[in-house]
């Protein structure tokens, strides 16, 4: 036993190369969870607080006003999640950043300004309900909303740099001399990517909290308070997911033309070929042969280029060294990756139709219980389609950290205690997770309890100083 | 443009020191505060002060990172690779405090306020106790050139290292103690107020004393820096000597408005002489500024970045203090009925709940 552990400590302590790679990603996956919410959740609270305060709608301002109560737990967690990020490019990637960071950190140079406000003005609008005057404390919500879409626009090209190194000009050494910042952060992946981030964002912010209300009202809880914060939520989810899949198809695209080995491993195309099947599920085995799976006929190349048809040339993993390519595994993984995302926007997409459909025949949302049933699921699955998507991306660009230039194994750190601090982090997040939502479940048990405001709890109303209106005023 | 670049880094760690310092300090006097009972009352006064400047204030590190990774990135491998110890625990004790913090806030239950309050507190002092050691490690020459590690123990074990820890950890104890004399003031809990300028008093004396010992470890430890702080900075260590000695005397006498400003000066100085001290090294001794600045392109961009940062997020941050000082970010979201009444259930009536008010002076 004791040896068992000793030689896995020794081998574990030896290669640092999958501990950096699994708390990278570990870390980012659960920061990832938390952005949506960062970047959707304040516009939605803006929706319920102009409702609220040009419609004189009660229901609309307790639902703003919880809403950014909790928001204020969920961001203040994203906030730290985040931090861990920058600490981990230098402490797991410190040749990375050596080599690299003068170009693929500009973009986080700009970010800096939008966390910068974003972090100043949530905390006016999450502390300034009692006192502001109503419109202006709306207004102060508004900065939230646009830095968080820019905030995440600038780390997305930053990853997006990665995908399509530009803007730097280097020496024979390969040490980069010049940097044309404009370049660097508008690289040729960035747009489409950041397009597609800050969609998703809307897309799974939107459907997580729609889920939320609609495990409410299969419990019973149908009243308009629940029915609003429902359709606040999801119609912005319903909006954005059609949008999310054209931007995906022209991603796609995007990397089908300047990714070819990544392409390859999202279609699973062991060999160069045209008529490529879109293979549903399947795997590659070692021996280059894809097995099981539904391929479906000239599918892939047909999505690949339209105007070429089934003829379209896809480019095979054999066409580079393996040396220069995902592993089969990691083909595997992005590959599945791929039918998951691909799979679960399909099926979003239909609840979203439905939705709208409803609304355009009906006037008024899907009461069935199947319909709430789905949206219940879609907060969780819109977050595994993003995920899925994530890896698509992270995976299917290995071995390299930036495209063809340098290699995971050439950019990490030369510690060999990794494996401790992923471990220490896997437990730390373990129940910093698990309680962000325990917390989130009890504060709104509590609000549930206790119903509505009192007169001195109302926003926009003065405190509850001793002049506070309270048992005379309610004399008839 | 290196030097520009420089001084935007140490003008950023200044920022960091004197406003999330004391957000650090504020959980010091958390940790401090005794038991539920005893504690509460200044607990509350830490929170109610904290709660609404605490994220603007910690996104000073993100940009300290930013800054040094795009700027002088062949120092910040350099530091990541030697000082992976302290900063991978300095980044666990980041999530477990802002964590804790912020749920502390949501809770109600003591047992569960007690968990996170302990979460938070601790952490308020590992972390600045990690900062100072790191800074020490840089500072005593001890984080070789070249993006190569150094000692990884040593780097931060050492005596201008416990020097360093030690003195974040008072020195953030003290400028919050002051920082919290004022807004006890300004919450009419003047009885608070007392309790936190006996502390502002007691930690400025400690500060002192770390002060001078550090001042002997140096002089054997950091011969550069020493060297510095004597020569060069000595202008800037006598100011900021002078400002703690005033801003002391003023506490004694109970002058909370100007101690204030004299302790952030102080403070400010102390982190400034520092950077003098250490000119023109990013890394003493081994790694200039010049030699560690990257291409011109990118130290533009992050002058651009910090011209746009003045004009955009400036008059946010000043928004953000000039409304929290005048009190007009009491409390987080409004009271809900919910908090106060949280161990009785109201009915089971629906979260819109029965109609006990009226949204007043909609549309001004
Ligand atoms: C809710 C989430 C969601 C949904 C429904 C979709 N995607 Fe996606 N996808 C993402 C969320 C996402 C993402 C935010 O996770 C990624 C990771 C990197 C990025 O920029 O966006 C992504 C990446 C990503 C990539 C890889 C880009 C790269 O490696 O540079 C492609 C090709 C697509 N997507 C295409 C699609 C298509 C064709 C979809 C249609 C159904 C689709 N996505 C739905
Ligand atoms: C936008 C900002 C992002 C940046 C700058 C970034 C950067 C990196 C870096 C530097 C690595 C390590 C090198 C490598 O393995 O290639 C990495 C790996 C990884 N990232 Fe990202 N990432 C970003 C977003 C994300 C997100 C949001 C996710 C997931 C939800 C993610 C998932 C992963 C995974 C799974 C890996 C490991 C890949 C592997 O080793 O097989 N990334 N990323
Ligand atoms: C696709 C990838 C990412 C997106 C879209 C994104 C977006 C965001 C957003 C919107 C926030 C605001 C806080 C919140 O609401 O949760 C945030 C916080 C943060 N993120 Fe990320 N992020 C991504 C990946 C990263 C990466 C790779 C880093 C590494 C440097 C990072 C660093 C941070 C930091 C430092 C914060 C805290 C800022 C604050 O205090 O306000 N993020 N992120």
């Amino acid at each position: 036993m004791i040896a068992t552990v000793g030689t896995i400590a020794v081998f574990a302590a030896a290669d640092p190369v999958p501990w950096a790679r699994s708390q990278m990603a570990f870390t980012l996956m659960f920061h990832i969870i938390l952005v949506p919410l960062g970047v959707s959740w304040t516009f939605m609270t803006l929706i319920a607080n102009y409702r609220a305060l040009r419609h004189d709608d009660r229901d609309a301002l307790l639902l703003a006003q919880r809403w950014s109560k909790y928001m204020a737990v969920t961001f203040a967690v994203g906030a730290v999640t985040g931090t861990v990020l920058s600490f981990e490019f230098g402490l797991l990637w410190p040749r990375f950043m050596d080599q690299w960071g003068e170009a693929f950190g500009v973009p986080f140079a700009f970010e800096g300004l939008f966390f910068f406000t974003e972090a100043i003005f949530i905390s006016i609008y999450i502390f300034g309900w009692r006192r502001l005057r109503p419109w202006a404390h709306f207004w102060t919500g508004v900065p939230i909303v646009l830095a968080g879409i820019l905030g995440s626009v600038s780390v997305v090209a930053a990853n997006a740099w990665m995908n399509a190194p530009t803007g730097f000009t280097t020496n024979s050494a390969g040490t980069v001399v010049a940097v044309d910042p404009v370049r660097v952060i508008f690289n040729d992946s960035m747009p489409l990517q950041a397009a597609h981030m800050v969609v998703a964002a809307y897309l799974v912010g939107g459907f997580l909290i729609a889920s939320v209300y609609a495990t409410a009202m299969l419990r019973g809880r149908t009243d308009r308070y629940h029915r609003l914060g429902f359709i606040i939520a999801f119609s912005v989810a319903a909006v954005a997911t059609p949008i999310q899949m054209g931007v995906g198809d022209s991603l796609a695209r995007w990397v089908y033309t300047n990714q070819p080995v990544k392409f390859a491993a999202i279609e699973l195309v062991p060999t160069t070929a045209s008529d490529v099947p879109e293979t549903i599920l399947g795997r590659l085995g070692e021996d280059g042969t894809v097995s099981g799976g539904i391929p479906i006929p000239g599918l892939a190349s047909w999505l690949s280029d339209p105007s070429t048809g089934r003829a379209t040339v896809v480019q095979g993993l054999d066409t580079v060294p393996a040396d220069a390519r995902p592993t089969v595994d990691q083909v595997n993984i992005v590959h599945l990756g791929w039918d998951v995302m691909v799979g679960l926007g399909t099926l979003l997409f239909l609840l979203a139709v439905w939705y709208g459909a409803t609304w355009l025949f009906r006037r008024r949302m899907p009461a069935s219980r199947w319909f709430l049933g789905a949206a219940a699921a879609s907060g969780v699955l819109s977050v595994i389609a993003m995920e899925a998507g994530w890896i698509v991306t992270e995976v299917g660009r290995q071995p390299w950290i930036v495209y063809e230039l340098m290699k995971v194994e050439d950019a990490v750190t030369a510690n060999t205690g990794v494996w401790i601090s992923f471990a220490a982090i896997v437990v730390l997040y373990v129940a910093v997770g698990v309680t962000t939502i325990l917390v989130l479940r009890g504060m709104s048990r509590r609000f549930r309890r206790a119903g509505g405001f009192t007169d001195h709890d109302a926003p926009y109303a003065p405190g509850p100083p001793v002049q506070a209106p309270s048992e005379q005023e309610k004399v008839p | 443009m290196s030097t520009a670049v420089a001084a935007v880094l140490l003008a950023a760690v200044v920022a960091y020191a004197v406003f999330g310092g004391a957000d650090f300090g504020a959980g010091f006097w958390d940790l401090t505060a005794g038991g539920a009972e005893r504690g509460a009352r200044p607990r509350a006064v830490v929170e109610h002060s904290i709660g609404p400047v605490w994220e603007a204030n910690h996104v000073w590190l993100i940009f300290i990172f930013v800054v040094l990774w795009t700027s002088f990135s062949e120092a910040y491998a350099s530091i990541t690779l030697t000082l992976f110890v302290p900063l991978m625990i300095a980044a666990l004790g980041i999530v477990l405090r802002g964590a804790s913090f912020a749920f502390r806030k949501a809770v109600v239950a003591t047992w569960a306020r007690r968990v996170f309050g302990a979460g938070f507190a601790l952490s308020s002092v590992l972390v600045p106790y990690c900062m100072g050691a790191i800074m020490g490690g840089i500072a005593s020459g001890r984080v070789p050139a070249g993006g190569r590690a150094g000692d990884p123990v040593g780097s931060w074990i050492n005596p201008t290292s416990v020097v360093g820890g030690v003195l974040a950890v008072t020195a953030a104890a003290y400028l919050s103690a002051v920082y919290l004399v004022w807004d006890a003031r300004r919450l009419d809990e003047t009885d608070m107020a007392e309790y936190f300028r006996r502390r502002a008093v007691i930690s400025a004396v400690v500060v002192a004393v770390t002060v001078a010992v550090g001042a002997v470890v140096l002089h054997a430890d950091a011969g550069y820096l020493f060297d510095g702080l004597t020569s060069r900075a000595l202008p800037v260590v006598i100011l900021s000597i002078a400002c703690g000695v005033a801003a002391l005397l003023l506490l004694g006498r109970a002058a909370a408005r100007g101690a204030r400003a004299l302790a952030v000066v102080a403070v400010a100085t102390a982190v400034v002489s520092w950077g003098v001290a250490q000119w023109p090294y990013v890394l003493p001794e081994s790694l200039t500024f010049t030699a560690a600045a990257s291409s011109s392109g990118t130290l533009t961009a992050v002058l651009v970045a910090v011209a746009l940062a003045v004009v955009v997020v400036l008059p946010g941050f000043v928004l953000l203090y000039v409304l929290d000082q005048r009190g007009l970010l009491p409390e987080e979201g409004v009271a809900d009925a919910a908090d106060r009444v949280a161990d009785r259930p109201v009915g089971d009536g629906p979260a819109g709940g029965p109609d006990r008010t009226r949204l007043k002076e909609s549309g001004t």
